[in-house]
């Protein structure tokens, strides 16, 4: 990633442990937007978000269609079925036209790993990548540092958070109650979390993103299924392998269940769903076994009763909800930083999170008159720092 | 021109100028008069100003607003509404400032009906000023939107103008004028 501002967000690894926080910065900022009145900002007005599903979804289509819309960007769908795909024509001259009609962004998902990837060659337009088969899934991904996020800040796990309380909030600097600046910026938010991902690893997308994204943010990742449903290869996940969930549960922050993906073939490599269920899935008795101070995460959609019973989706515990909420300050935050012409912030390799947050020293300096806009533009060709080579390695 | 030094300056992560003060133009005493001057005439046009809500917009505005809001209540007795306001996500020329996420929005009630005193360190295009009328309407219909300033320092693209003003201070284009509690500084900004 040479260009310093983010164009394209194909995998969790373009944004690195700094560009998680920025993200996480950012929808601060449109989380509260979300709780205004009117819960719509001018930001993108005049930008086409393109919306291609060519694999149902109900999550991430509706919350990046929110986050569009909350942003004022126009927005145009496109499905798998309806669309000239049935008649034969490619992906690549379907991209072609989405982009001809005037699209600023293409968001995709797609059932084979890689094409965000190949239509991002194929395009000028930002890409996001919002699902490629077993691939990544890396606005999940972002979404779920976010929720842990979020509750560390609360306090957990040293305290009761289960409870929907949030505390007061104040003026200034300071900010809302969730303020980044609660953890020194060297201090990995996630640090001292075990979590644990349980169940069809080797389908799941969301797995891949997220085993990196919570390694980087400073947590430790087990992941917990039987071999048939584990990647043939492991060494370069940054992860700890258990095949007996009950022999780890105890030592748990986080129990990250998973749906056994039947539409890839998650269902055949098993005996049967119920031999699975009797030993993964997350029930009363193995619920007695979790710390009492154990969050339960699922990126949906859940099969009650496969992978979780039926009323544990529904615990206090459960993050579901909040996950699903937070898809929508989340995948505004990506938008904004892929659309805004600024790259709304900006992912020098210099730069941390404190840089990022130094005040602009007056309001009204930067002439914003005709001239000074010339020159604005002309000085904001990036100085391209060499992205340091911290991208190795998961 | 005292201890104020050339410093760089910042939007975001990126460094756009260097900011060189030539002239003290109002000492820390000064801004403090004026501001408790400001506030008088601010409880005066709003007889006590018990519907009234001052709001900060960010970065510069916000800590003259605090002290604003602390001198009414020395002044009235009684406390008024303090909020802050960010405008990154409603300028024109979006993108050209990239949103910082320690600029909060944080409005403290219900707007709807209530005197709003928009609080800024600067007005020079107005174009802030217009974004921030645009921002407030997400919030709710105030009864009136008023603007108090500590400089006014002209070349508006815009037909906004400030209710209260700190001080008149005619500048050229290319100087930049540094406001804080500790004073007012004059400077030229050096892009590079």
């Amino acid at each position: 990633m040479s260009d310093p501002f983010l164009h394209n967000l194909l995998s969790i690894e373009d944004l690195g442990e700094e560009g998680i926080a920025k993200v996480i910065a950012l929808a601060d900022v449109f989380a509260e937007v979300n709780k205004r009145a009117i819960p719509k900002v001018p930001a993108l007005r005049g930008k086409t978000v393109a919306l291609a599903f060519f694999e149902d979804s109900t999550r991430t289509r509706l919350s990046f269609e929110t986050a569009a819309r909350r942003l004022s960007a126009d927005t145009i769908t496109l499905g798998k079925t309806g669309s000239s795909l049935n008649k034969g024509e490619s992906i690549r001259d379907t991209v072609r036209t989405l982009e001809a009609i005037g699209a600023d962004c293409l968001v995709i998902r797609h059932p084979c790993a890689g094409v965000p990837e190949q239509v991002a060659r194929w395009t000028n337009i930002s890409v996001v990548n919002a699902g490629d088969g077993w691939h990544e899934h890396p606005t999940q991904a972002l979404i779920d540092c976010y929720t842990l996020v979020n509750m560390r800040r609360l306090g957990w796990p040293e305290e009761d958070v289960t409870g929907n309380s949030r505390t007061s909030e104040s003026l200034g600097s300071q900010g809302e109650s969730p303020s980044p600046r609660e953890h020194a910026p060297e201090e990995l938010p996630l640090r001292g979390i075990k979590i644990g991902i349980v169940g069809d690893i080797k389908h799941s997308r969301v797995a891949r993103s997220d085993s990196i994204a919570f390694s980087r943010l400073g947590a430790q990742v087990v992941l917990v299924s039987t071999p048939p449903l584990l990647p043939t290869s492991l060494s370069f996940w940054p992860v700890e392998v258990v095949h007996d969930l009950d022999s780890v549960i105890g030592d748990l922050d986080v129990l990250y269940l998973l749906r056994i993906q039947t539409e890839r073939g998650g269902g055949r490599v098993i005996p049967t769903l119920r031999e699975y269920s009797l030993l993964y899935a997350l029930n009363s008795s193995r619920r007695a076994l979790l710390p009492r101070h154990a969050l339960i995460m699922h990126p949906g959609p859940v099969n009650r009763g496969v992978e979780v019973s039926y009323d544990l989706v529904d615990a206090p515990s459960s993050l579901v909800l909040k996950q699903v909420a937070n898809g929508v300050p989340i995948r505004m935050a990506v938008l904004y930083m892929l659309l805004a012409a600024s790259g709304g912030l900006q992912l020098d390799s210099d730069a941390s999170l404190s840089t990022a947050m130094t005040h602009v020293e007056t309001g009204e300096w930067m002439a914003y008159s005709e001239d000074t806009e010339h020159r604005s533009s002309g000085s904001s060709t990036p100085s391209v720092s060499g992205q340091a080579g911290e991208r190795a390695g998961v | 021109m005292g201890e104020r030094e050339r410093r760089t300056i910042l939007l975001g992560s990126r460094r756009v100028g260097i900011f060189v003060p030539k002239a003290q133009v109002m000492s820390a005493a000064e801004v403090r008069r004026a501001l408790t001057r400001m506030t008088h005439e601010i409880a005066e046009r709003n007889q006590g100003g018990s519907e009234v809500v001052v709001v900060g917009l960010q970065t510069g505005g916000v800590p003259l607003a605090q002290k604003l809001a602390a001198t009414f209540e020395e002044i009235e007795g009684s406390s008024v509404f303090l909020g802050s306001l960010d405008v990154a996500l409603y300028r024109d020329d979006i993108g050209l400032r990239p949103v910082l996420p320690e600029a909060t929005t944080y409005i403290p009630c219900d707007i709807t009906g209530k005197v709003v005193v928009l609080v800024d360190d600067v007005i020079y295009t107005g174009r802030t000023v217009r974004a921030a009328l645009g921002a407030l309407g997400d919030f709710g219909r105030p009864k009136a939107v008023q603007l108090a300033v500590m400089v006014d320092r002209g070349h508006r693209e815009l037909p906004i103008r400030p209710d209260f003003v700190g001080k008149n201070l005619p500048t050229r284009r290319d100087e930049m004028v540094d406001v804080s509690l500790e004073g007012v500084v004059i400077g030229d900004l050096f892009e590079r």
